[in-house]
């Protein structure tokens, strides 16, 4: 009964596919251009290398965990507590410091812990089976919670002087450390995404976890996979934060979920997982920095910047929406919430 | 019969049985053991725990988590959640105690309404997105909350409103007490929010309404097909949920006193804490107002006795938030499924008596 319609419906989706990818590629490089025409007509030491560089590194944490939440968006997951993370990793990093650990030691350990929270996270989600936005708004709480244990309300930083450096001086040419650690983390995500088995499983994942399982995928070990993955890079992000500030609080990096998930979105990524590619990714990051400076030059605070930010949110998908819509695909958003993957197999299977 | 129908009558069958121990009831009495257990840890820990004015400062900070709660349950019912809520009460809070500060004079229903409707009116932004624009509630409500904060940091532009500019009756309010029984005096704010939960619980449970949104939030798709407007129901829950946080940036003006921009922000995770500890799955489609209601007062009772317990610092509350959140969840979890086996035995043997050319066995029908 449902074999033709199937074929015929496949069909629609690959030609949308191809022609939403475009149209919002296109979309996104407008944006680009406009941005950064505004800029350049703001500033005229715009389009040097160095502002460039500068660009990146004012939110280079917030960039790294782009890569990784891209993928859990992408395989229909949602990973509400990366912010937290940071905070979390952070302040285990300055509590030790604090207690005479040698720094470098810090430092492994304060990854082995966000390590620990994306083992939990997969853990809870992957094997048992709960939704990964209960799951990480816990984790957004209850992480955040933890850091503050560690640092109450208190400022840690007297750092050694090679981890301040570490975080703000040039490594590869102009490059700090972090941005090198960004460009590396980002190619290989395209890589991965676009060129292995792993990266179109996630896409299979994403569109249909049932049919991912019934097709021998181990859907269990590649959900796990992602939250270990996303709380490790959100770990790294958290003690290179704490290397460029030179100092840990508690409420390090509040907030940072907003910005991240809204440049994955605002790249094409659907929020109802299965679609999305590194190209409008890197556009996204592209055009929020931008943006970023441009408000900067433009002597908008970053209150309003904040405010903007969310709208993009959301303006990212209300735009996707209009524009599946007129591709003939759209796809009800509750029949899938987001993250939600008890329910996404108990529903019925399409009468 | 179509899978639709079997589902659509679980919810129902269960209902009509009345299981002496039902999902809500399990998890509002273990809640209420919670509860039980850290009131009798706390008194041993601390001297002179249970103090009248420790009651009256706990019945305080519960009416606002409280009333917070029970919208975030009635959006978490209907399958989606709302983030923005901390910010619609920073709004409200804000407008209203600015607003009281030139208009003295101003009634106190009329102050009321006025931050009810504000809360109305940016509920109503979140619902028109959620259901009309099919945007995922958890990016409507991540997004507005960002928006309606930042909108409200630039009208104020830093000021802040202090307890000198308002009115003293309203000033008053926090040390209002209706009655007292013995020595603890029953706040006039908790027993507004305690109304408010009751009257809630039993429109959520007795009418029309109420059960659609327990319908949608449990099987949307069958929901539609049974022929809901499902559209207005979670446009309707978007809006009690704003009306309701719009209510208690009011209780939040007078609890304070000094409202600054910065009002309100956190509640939302505090209120989603609430209403999860408190049994409201967020799989859709049950949870009480009462669990809500019960999870706000554990979470007032962590805030307010920590900071009294010497041995551990009072930043162990989100930690522990967060630990619960994940236990209720688990909980859920195993009891809905438990549940689901359940009512697919019932079915199966009813089915079977009515007739035995019957085909509406579910576990087959969800892989045709």
């Amino acid at each position: 009964m449902g074999e033709p319609s199937e074929s015929s419906s496949e069909r629609t989706m690959q030609s949308g596919e191809w022609a939403w990818k475009n149209t919002w590629n296109l979309l996104l490089g407008a944006v680009l251009l406009a941005t950064v025409i505004f800029n350049v007509t703001q500033s005229s030491g715009y389009l040097s290398v160095d502002n460039f560089v500068n660009l990146f590194e004012l939110h280079i944490e917030k960039v790294i965990v782009v890569v990784t939440m891209t993928f859990v968006i992408i395989a229909g997951e949602i990973d509400l507590s990366v912010a937290a993370v940071m905070a979390w990793s952070a302040a285990v990093l300055a509590a030790l410091h604090e207690n005479g650990v040698p720094l470098a030691a810090a430092i492994v350990v304060a990854l082995a812990a966000s390590g620990v929270v994306g083992l939990i996270h997969g853990f809870l989600i992957a094997r048992v089976g709960l939704p990964s936005l209960v799951v990480t708004l816990a984790g957004l709480i209850g992480w955040r919670g933890a850091a503050r244990v560690l640092v109450e309300d208190r400022s840690i930083g007297d750092f050694p002087g090679w981890f301040d450096r570490l975080g703000q001086q040039d490594l590869i040419g102009p490059l700090p450390l972090a941005v090198v650690i960004f460009i590396v983390l980002f190619a290989v995500g395209w890589v991965v995404l676009d060129r292995t088995a792993t990266g179109r499983v996630l896409y299979v994942i994403g569109d249909n976890a049932d049919v991912a399982r019934y097709s021998a995928v181990n859907v269990v070990r590649i959900r796990f996979g992602l939250f270990l993955a996303s709380s490790l890079a959100a770990g790294l992000a958290g003690v290179l934060f704490a290397a460029r500030l030179g100092t840990v609080r508690g409420d390090l990096a509040t907030g940072f979920e907003l910005e991240i998930i809204t440049i994955v979105l605002l790249g094409g990524v659907s929020i109802f997982g299965g679609s999305g590619r590194m190209s409008g990714v890197a556009l996204a990051v592209l055009i929020v920095l931008n943006l970023r400076n441009g408000f900067g030059l433009a002597n908008v605070g970053g209150n309003t910047q904040t405010g903007v930010i969310g709208a993009i949110l959301i303006g990212s998908v209300l735009a996707r929406n209009a524009i599946d819509r007129l591709h003939g695909r759209v796809r009800s958003p509750r029949s899938r919430p987001p993250g939600s993957a008890v329910t996404a197999s108990t529903e019925p299977a399409g009468i | 019969m179509s899978i639709s129908d079997v589902a659509i009558a679980v919810p129902v069958r269960t209902r009509v049985r009345r299981h002496w121990l039902r999902p809500e009831r399990v998890k509002e009495l273990s809640l209420v053991a919670v509860l039980g257990v850290a009131f009798v840890v706390f008194s041993l820990v601390v001297d002179d725990y249970l103090s009248s004015r420790f009651i009256s400062r706990l019945l305080i900070a519960i009416s606002i988590t409280a009333v917070l709660a029970a919208g975030e349950a009635i959006v978490i019912i209907t399958r989606n959640i709302d983030l923005s809520i901390g910010a619609i009460v920073g709004v409200s809070a804000y407008l209203t105690a600015e607003f009281l500060a030139s208009h003295q004079g101003l009634p106190a229903v009329l102050a009321v309404m006025m931050a009810v409707a504000i809360g109305v009116v940016l509920g109503l932004v979140n619902g028109v997105l959620v259901a009309f624009a099919k945007v995922p509630s958890i990016i409507v409500t991540l997004g507005t909350l960002a928006i309606f904060r930042s909108l409200l940091v630039n009208h104020a532009g830093g000021k802040t409103i202090s307890t000198g500019d308002l009115p003293q009756w309203l000033v008053d309010m926090p040390s209002s007490t209706l009655f007292t029984i013995g020595d603890y005096e029953v706040r006039t704010m908790f027993v507004m929010a305690l109304v408010i939960v009751v009257v809630l619980q039993l429109v959520l449970q007795y009418t029309r309404g109420g059960r659609h949104l327990y319908a949608v939030g449990s099987n949307p798709e069958a929901a539609r097909q049974a022929g809901l407007r499902s559209k207005r129901v979670l446009l309707l829950a978007f809006v009690v949920a704003g009306g309701l946080a719009g209510f208690a940036g009011f209780l939040f003006v007078a609890r304070f006193g000094t409202i600054n921009v910065t009002a309100g922000s956190g509640l939302e995770l505090a209120a989603i804490a609430a209403a999860v500890v408190g049994g409201v799955s967020t799989l859709g489609g049950s949870g009480t107002v009462v669990g809500a209601f019960l999870g706000a007062v554990l979470i007032a009772v962590l805030d307010q006795s920590l900071v009294r317990v010497e041995q551990i610092s009072e930043f162990w509350r989100d930690a522990i938030l967060g630990a619960l959140i994940v236990l209720a969840v688990l909980l859920d979890v195993a009891l809905g499924r438990r549940l689901r086996a359940r009512a697919r035995e019932e079915i199966v043997s009813e089915a079977g008596r009515e007739s035995s050319a019957s085909s509406a066995i579910p576990q087959g029908a969800t892989h045709g």
